[in-house]
């Protein structure tokens, strides 16, 4: 009887059917993770009040979030040190988000529920984002400008909301001046003092090259004179306004306006409400520049800097494996030396990604970069320009890095044009180039689509190697801007991967990074799939055009 | 004077070639074949092959499979080239010239001799691109000049009624027989001197056999033709000399009234008389 069942095949099915469904839960859970954990941070939990009594203490407020709970049976409680009464069976705590780091020194605290005498939720309670010190939680007291209060009691809620959508315009005014306008200043100063040292270096500093460049200088220092003006006049108006609030413990602090990013009252919130707040938070999250360490704010860098670098990698590595592809395929002699070279291709494949990573420093940084820096950059010694990491050397070492899949599925696809096709070329008076080229390239580009969609996604998900050649846990500017040439291949800049292992490992404030190692290890997977998805795109239009003889 | 100058100026050589014999005496000898010897490797696939071939003329190879007509076929317009380990010995000349002369351009000698395979393999592009294909790769790219190829290399290939319409449509959505007159549209579309058709019917159903082989007698008018056929009625109906192979020998070549009729060799009679292959 079970002879005849495993003669049936039905075990060898049902193995196989076990197998698929193991690989789809684990991928399910992986996503299923981070979906939960990335995307619930943003959202504005209600903020509660503890009443906290400690044995043999004065009772105490505490205000914050609830995060997390955490249930330890009594026996494990006993032994790490906690005094359980007989009747108890579980120790339950829960991690509060108290926030205020400038008054206790912590953002987080894990407190007894078996202490808290008192839970409410009440509706003045509220929640200041900052750009130090992380949330502040407590009360509004009052509105002060220039020192002087405007606005108190139930009028300070209303006031301070317009005051901070005032300070709000003012900042990203300052913030446009400084890194637009202030920058590019600061960035034609840095041209002009390079230029004036390569004359230097090459005898021509003479009077006219002088005073050509001091015009030039002086010009640039009025222009910048004038932003200094306008930028003390903001700063003055940003500074004038500022909010007064308690803490849980009844210390009345005053924080300026110009800290606050914004300042709601989660209690009172509508659904709706929520909803608007979840929405802003995400896109100040996809489009902001981090703050905080890295723990608050948006990753628009590492987004950007992702993108830059895999679209740099695609550039370098497509035409160069192409090109071996076909040497390996339609020219070279098919034989000992070729299988030999095949074999090598295949393996660099299977080479550790670090070991790319320290060929790219020692080779790319060090030595090409180097001797480009002595050669091009000699003005700028002793800081260096591309004998430093940065985007094209962490191009150049993923583009190597995925080289092999790239020659790999093209010699795939070269191979699997027919025959007849080529012959038909050339009955037809074509040489071999033009056959190759008009008919057999085409043909062959869903292969090297597919190539270049392993080679994306790999590159994409690799840190360890660019750790060593270009990426950065905070990059002062990204890699393309309005400054001529527009890109700057010799920056360094930031990437998710990494941005995930920074906040997540070197961070000095763990519990608050948490949620957003969920948040931005779902963001890559997203731009790894959206980027994946163009490439796949792109590949059935090719294969839809290229539909090779079948039949 | 660069490549593309030598190529324009071969085509209107060719065609002025043209022009001259049309005039010539009917019978004129186009391709001739010497003493041709050919190994794959160490095998050898043509024992010393000699024959003529007449100018605008049908000659069809026949034999068993194997026995090297295709071999025989691919060595005129040297596709055989293209194969690892081939030796070929001897000569073939074509107007009195030897193309496996080392001066021999490949490329100018395939478009002198046009080629239609077994199996239709029109290129994933639109028909129209499939019909220009060998004048844009010889730099021919004026608009006017391409229609007007487009439009007579079908006609030609008698598609042109079918196909006029959708000039811009893959030509992979065409039928099998549509695909295979096709191109021999686009082997025309180049105005090459000889026709090589290897097989050109076999994977083709009954009627679009028929519409080849009208063709084939209509194409004898302007160009010299050789075809592969394993058929020999089809042999029979198509061609004006028939060349009887076996086993990599020339056994027997005459004119296709006399070869099927009256067959000097037993080979050759046990062959059409069905006794084997």
């Amino acid at each position: 009887m079970i002879k005849a069942w495993f003669k049936s095949g039905t075990p060898w099915v049902w193995l196989n059917a076990a197998a698929v469904s193991v690989c789809l839960i684990m991928v399910i859970g992986v996503l299923g993770l981070i979906v939960v954990r990335g995307v619930g941070h943003f959202w504005p939990a209600q903020v509660e009040q503890f009443s906290y009594q400690e044995p043999g203490e004065q009772a105490k407020t505490i205000i914050g979030e609830h995060i997390d709970s955490s249930i330890t049976p009594a026996a494990m409680a006993k032994s790490t040190g906690y005094i359980m009464a007989d009747d108890e069976e579980f120790l339950v705590q829960y991690l509060i988000k108290t926030g205020n780091r400038d008054i206790t020194g912590t953002d987080f605290r894990w407190i007894l529920e078996r202490n808290i005498k008192q839970q409410q939720s009440p509706a003045e309670l509220m929640v200041v984002e900052r750009r130090e010190w992380g949330n502040f939680y407590g009360r509004l007291v009052a509105v002060k400008e220039n020192g002087n209060i405007i606005a108190e009691g139930a009028q300070a809620w209303p006031a301070v909301q317009t005051r901070i959508a005032e300070a709000l315009v003012i900042f990203k005014n300052i913030a446009h001046l400084e890194k637009k306008e202030v920058g590019a200043i600061n960035y034609s100063l840095e041209q002009l003092r390079l230029e004036q040292k390569r004359l230097q270096l090459k005898n021509q500093w003479d009077e006219e090259a002088k005073q050509r460049i001091a015009a030039e200088k002086a010009e640039l220092e009025i222009e910048y004179k004038t932003y200094q003006v306008q930028l003390n006049d903001l700063y003055r108006q940003i500074r004038r306004d500022s909010l007064v609030a308690t803490s849980a413990g009844g210390k009345e602090i005053e924080i300026p306006l110009a800290k606050v990013v914004r300042a709601f009252r989660p209690n009172t919130m509508t659904l709706f409400d929520k909803v608007w707040h979840y929405g802003v938070k995400v896109i100040e999250f996809l489009t902001d520049d981090p703050r905080e360490a890295n723990t608050e704010g948006g990753i628009f860098p590492a987004i950007f800097g992702t993108v830059m670098m895999v679209i740099m990698m695609s550039i370098i590595v497509t035409p160069f494996g192409v090109i071996a592809a076909v040497y390996l395929r339609e020219y070279a002699q098919q034989g000992f030396i070729t299988r030999l070279i095949r074999i090598a291709v295949n393996n660099l494949a299977g080479v550790p990604s670090i070991v790319y990573g320290v060929f790219g420093l020692g080779f790319f940084v060090y030595i090409l970069g180097g001797n480009i820096d002595q050669l091009f950059f000699p003005e700028a010694a002793p800081a260096p320009v591309y004998g430093t990491p940065g985007l094209l050397w962490a191009s150049i070492t993923l583009a190597l890095l995925t080289l092999p899949v790239v020659i790999v599925s093209t010699e795939e696809g070269l191979a699997r044009i027919p025959k007849s096709i080529r012959e038909g070329s050339l009955a037809l008076g074509a040489t071999k180039f033009e056959t190759l080229w008009l008919t057999v390239l085409p043909m062959a580009s869903p292969a090297m689509m597919t190539g270049l969609i392993l080679a994306v996604a790999r590159a994409a998900g690799e840190v360890a190697p660019l750790m060593l050649v270009g990426v950065v846990k905070l990059a002062p500017t990204l890699p393309l801007d309005g400054n001529y040439p527009f890109l700057h291949l010799d920056r360094k800049f930031m990437h998710l991967g990494f941005h995930i292992y920074d906040v997540g490992f070197q961070s000095p404030n763990v519990e608050a990074a948490r949620p957003l190692v969920y948040a931005t290890s779902l963001l890559l997977v997203l731009v790894i799939v959206g980027l994946n998805l163009s490439a796949i795109l792109i590949r059935n239009h090719l294969r839809e055009k290229y539909r090779a003889l079948e039949g | 004077m660069t490549a593309q100058n030598v190529r324009t100026h071969s085509i209107d050589v060719s065609s002025v070639l043209r022009e001259q014999t049309n005039t010539d005496a009917p019978n004129e000898t186009c391709i001739k074949v010497e003493n041709l010897n050919l190994f794959y490797a160490e095998k050898q696939a043509l024992h010393g092959v000699s024959m003529e071939m007449a100018k605008k003329k049908v000659t069809a190879y026949i034999g068993p499979s194997g026995c090297g007509k295709s071999t025989l076929l691919r060595c005129i317009n040297r596709m055989n080239d293209l194969v690892d380990n081939v030796t070929i010995e001897g000569k073939v000349l074509l107007d009195n010239e030897n193309i496996y002369d080392k001066s021999i351009n490949v490329a100018a000698l395939r478009r002198r001799v046009g080629m239609v395979f077994q199996k239709p393999n029109p290129f994933p592009k639109s028909i129209f691109e499939n019909v220009t294909y060998g004048l844009r790769i010889q730099g021919i790219n004026d608009k006017r000049i391409l229609e007007e190829t487009v439009e007579n290399a079908l006609r030609g290939a008698a598609l042109w009624d079918e196909v006029k319409d959708r000039l811009n449509d893959n030509a992979l959505g065409l039928s099998g027989g549509q695909q295979q007159r096709l191109v021999i549209a686009r082997a025309i579309a180049i105005e090459p001197e000889v026709l090589l058709l290897d097989e050109p019917a076999s994977a083709l159903d009954p009627i679009s056999t028929l519409k080849i082989e009208e063709l084939i007698n209509e194409l004898k008018e302007k160009y010299t033709i050789v075809i592969v056929t394993h058929n020999m009625q089809q042999a029979a109906r198509v061609s004006d000399y028939t060349a009887f192979m076996f086993m990599g020998e020339l056994i027997e070549m005459g004119t296709t009234s006399e070869l099927f009729t009256n067959p000097q060799k037993k080979q050759t009679e046990d062959y059409i008389t069905g006794r084997y292959g």
